[in-house]
């Protein structure tokens, strides 16, 4: 693995790999010393044109459990002209040694053409780009759904049979997109639930179900129940036509968290609009893996760290 | 005294006779009167077409002179076998009065590789809010016939009324983008499967087909010629086809890369692939080549659209629309029509060369080849092929999709207003054929 640009191109038993060495990673967490020295003297670059104080802390957290040099390179506002922005960044950073760099961007494919550009030459990992994908947030979802259901017995293991359900904006969601693929991969069956509005005009292709009945896919059962943020200006933009209306047909609501099997996961990738698409009781609830997704993102970025810069030629620590 | 005279020896005229063509004081004749001193072209096996006409064409002067010049944009049409180019209003200032028209014009006639005929803007400022003096560029020296306001679409549908009625008034044509601005904020690509799965925000068919719909019943209302620009979808086709068959004027044209490329080039977030209108499915593309075969598409223009290399070395999103078509239209065409046996030369030279001057009302292009009618024309040799690259480009831009793709003919030879722009697959050089136009001229 060269790059990690999105899970569409993940195959299983690599996506399986990166999950197992994240259980490895998330086994350092546990010790009274829990920095690894497997990327010392190798430079890691924050790249991030969007703000993200969530996922840039995790990578930045990741990197240094791994011992490497961290630069954060917020380039957000720089006053670059903003077409030559990419280009010129990219270029510096590569006259500054960077070994891999971690860029999160709001135009999508911005991370792939980093990668294919040849304006630098180091490991391109995508943490965002626009409403294209997110990998490693959907393989820390993955990663969560997968100890959630075998816990110790985890490593090897696919998501064969598991049902998931996302729920919200699938149009502009990036996290959506690279769930949907991993999860496929992995075995697991999507489905999607949202307004029609909010679900991209033609899905051929994607390996999911789609509809906008959220009662009638709980009522169906799932193992694991993903809401996504939902944006309140998107209102205005005709996609829906208030968030209160939004919230009772597309919302976790109290109600319908009471309809969810006592095992069904409920998920959320953060941040969260308590009480718009999922109600403070459902969020706080023993079911919600909300927290575990955090602790986990770091686990994952680790790993695909550690895989990519280190080429995984190393036996992990 | 020279006549200028030029002979050409076997070539094949686009109805498939092989002949010799004179020419002599820019014109063509039936024998020259002094045959020693001419200028002899062998065109053994090459097939000879009437001037190229491009009725949309972005020389970026005056305003944008980074991307293109009236001069480097004449040079990459003569390059492609072009003689008459329309350029296109949006440049700063935009072509919205006699002055900036009529300074577009002489810069064209000076430099002398192709007839330069600036196409007016449809509202001041390209602001889609009030129309511009139609009438003094009309009548200007540079005589437009051709109003649009591409790269906006006269979305306003009183506004669209009014602009039909009042340049048919002049006897001109509205040439319109069709774009919904509603429908299409923000837009990428060709919506679609592949839209969402690329997370780019969709360009949808609708967008496209609803205005043309509209602008065909608004020409029928008022009686006006319209002029759709750059068709790119199979609905858009139907449409079109209605709209004949009721006997309304509307006239289409299709770009060479509509014809060819497809959105899947999307996938490598690569923006020498971004354009406006997008690439579209290859059922769009089938739609399109049937369509220009039929009629039903009457013009194949270029929308050659030169950009600075940082306008496409950048994420997708921030990148310019835009493709540079000039250099490569021709062979395109042949591949995408002449080769695959959907259309002959004869075609190609009405839906490149005389359709287009009719539309924009470009004297001396109704009767090529014939003896009395001032000499333009290309040489091409259908049977080379090569692997196109950004060094084949002779204007200013490199953002061609083409780069590294085999594409068949090559211009020979151009010959403008009787003289020669293009000889032996090299452009002559500058102050040369400006020594040619004035000549022609005096």
């Amino acid at each position: 693995m060269r790059h990690l640009l999105s899970t569409r191109d993940l195959d299983r038993e690599t996506a399986v790999h990166i999950l197992d060495v994240a259980e490895d990673m998330a086994e350092v967490a546990t010790r009274e010393v829990r920095k690894l020295p497997t990327l010392r003297d190798r430079t890691v670059v924050n790249l991030f044109f969007e703000d993200s104080t969530r996922t840039r802390t995790s990578f930045e957290v990741a990197a240094k459990r791994l011992s490497a040099d961290l630069i954060n390179f917020s380039a957000k506002g720089s006053s670059v002209s903003k077409g030559e922005s990419l280009k010129d960044t990219a270029q510096t950073l590569a006259a500054l040694g960077a070994d891999a760099v971690v860029i999160r961007h709001s135009s999508s494919g911005a991370a792939q053409t980093l990668a294919e550009s040849g304006w630098i030459d180091a490991a391109v990992l995508n943490a965002g780009d626009g409403t294209h994908e997110h990998p490693t947030q959907a393989l820390l979802d993955a990663f969560t759904i997968r100890r959630r259901i075998h816990g110790a017995g985890s490593r090897g293991r696919d998501l064969d049979g598991v049902r998931v359900t996302i729920v919200g904006d699938i149009l502009h969601s990036r996290v959506a997109r690279s769930n949907v693929w991993l999860l496929a991969t992995l075995g697991a069956g999507v489905r999607l639930v949202s307004p029609a509005t909010l679900l991209p005009a033609d899905l051929t292709g994607w390996p999911v179900t789609a509809g906008s009945d959220l009662d009638a896919a709980i009522a169906e059962g799932t193992d694991a129940l993903m809401m996504l943020r939902i944006q309140g200006e998107r209102m205005h933009a005709a996609y829906f036509p208030t968030t209160a209306e939004y919230s009772r047909h597309w919302g976790l609501t109290d109600e319908r968290f009471a309809r969810l099997a006592p095992d069904t996961m409920v998920m959320h990738p953060g941040p969260m609009n308590r009480g718009l698409e999922i109600s403070a009781r459902a969020a706080d609830s023993a079911q919600s893996t909300v927290l575990e997704q955090v602790a986990n993102g770091v686990s994952i970025r680790m790993a695909v760290l550690y895989l990519l810069v280190a080429g995984g030629a190393e036996a992990h620590a | 005294m020279s006549r200028n005279g030029i002979r050409v020896v076997g070539a094949t005229l686009p109805d498939g006779r092989r002949t010799d063509l004179f020419v002599e004081d820019g014109r063509f004749v039936e024998s020259l009167t002094d045959p020693a001193s001419a200028r002899h072209i062998d065109a053994d096996g090459l097939q000879a077409l009437p001037g190229l006409v491009d009725l949309h064409t972005h020389l970026r002067e005056p305003g944008y002179e980074a991307s293109e010049t009236v001069l480097t944009g004449s040079r990459a049409a003569a390059i492609g076998g072009f003689t008459a180019v329309h350029a296109m209003a949006n440049t700063s200032p935009v072509g919205d009065t006699a002055a900036v028209v009529e300074q577009v014009e002489s810069l064209g006639r000076d430099h002398g590789y192709v007839t330069v005929r600036p196409i007016g803007a449809v509202t001041v400022g390209l602001a889609g809010e009030r129309l511009s003096e139609i009438g003094g560029m009309a009548t200007s020296r540079a005589r437009v016939r051709v109003f649009s306001d591409d790269g906006f679409c006269v979305s306003d549908s009183l506004l669209m009324r009014r602009a039909l009625e009042y340049v048919s008034t002049f006897g001109g044509v509205i040439a319109q983008h069709s774009q919904d601005p509603r429908l299409t904020v923000g837009a990428q690509m060709n919506e679609g499967a592949l839209s969402a799965e690329l997370g780019l925000a969709g360009w949808p068919a609708v967008a496209e087909e609803s205005i043309i719909a509209r602008d065909v019943l608004l020409a029928d209302t008022v009686g006006a010629r319209l002029h759709v620009c750059h068709l790119s979808t199979a609905g858009s086709v139907e449409v079109i086809r209605w709209a004949k068959a009721r006997g309304i004027r509307v006239t289409a044209e299709v770009t060479p890369h509509h014809l060819l490329l497809t959105e899947e080039l999307v996938r490598g977030y690569d923006p020498r692939f971004k354009v406006n209108p997008p690439l579209r499915r290859s059922e769009d593309v089938e739609a399109l080549r049937t369509a220009l075969a039929d009629g039903t598409i009457d013009i194949v223009a270029t929308d050659h659209a030169p950009h600075p290399v940082e306008s496409k070395a950048c994420a997708w999103d921030e990148a310019s629309n835009g493709m540079v078509g000039l250099e490569s239209a021709l062979a395109v065409v042949q591949l995408a029509m002449v080769d695959t046996g959907l259309s002959g030369w004869a075609d190609v030279a009405r839906y490149l060369s005389e359709t287009p001057a009719r539309i924009g009302m470009l004297d001396g292009y109704d009767a090529s080849f014939a003896a009395g009618s001032v000499a333009q024309f290309t040489l091409v040799d259908p049977t080379a092929s090569r692997k196109f690259d950004v060094a084949d480009l002779r204007g200013k831009g490199t953002n061609t999709p083409y780069a590294g793709r085999t594409l068949p003919g090559r211009v020979l030879a151009t010959i403008h207003d009787g003289y020669p722009t293009v000889l032996d697959g090299e452009l002559l050089d500058a102050e040369v054929v400006r020594k040619s136009a004035a000549g022609a001229r005096a």
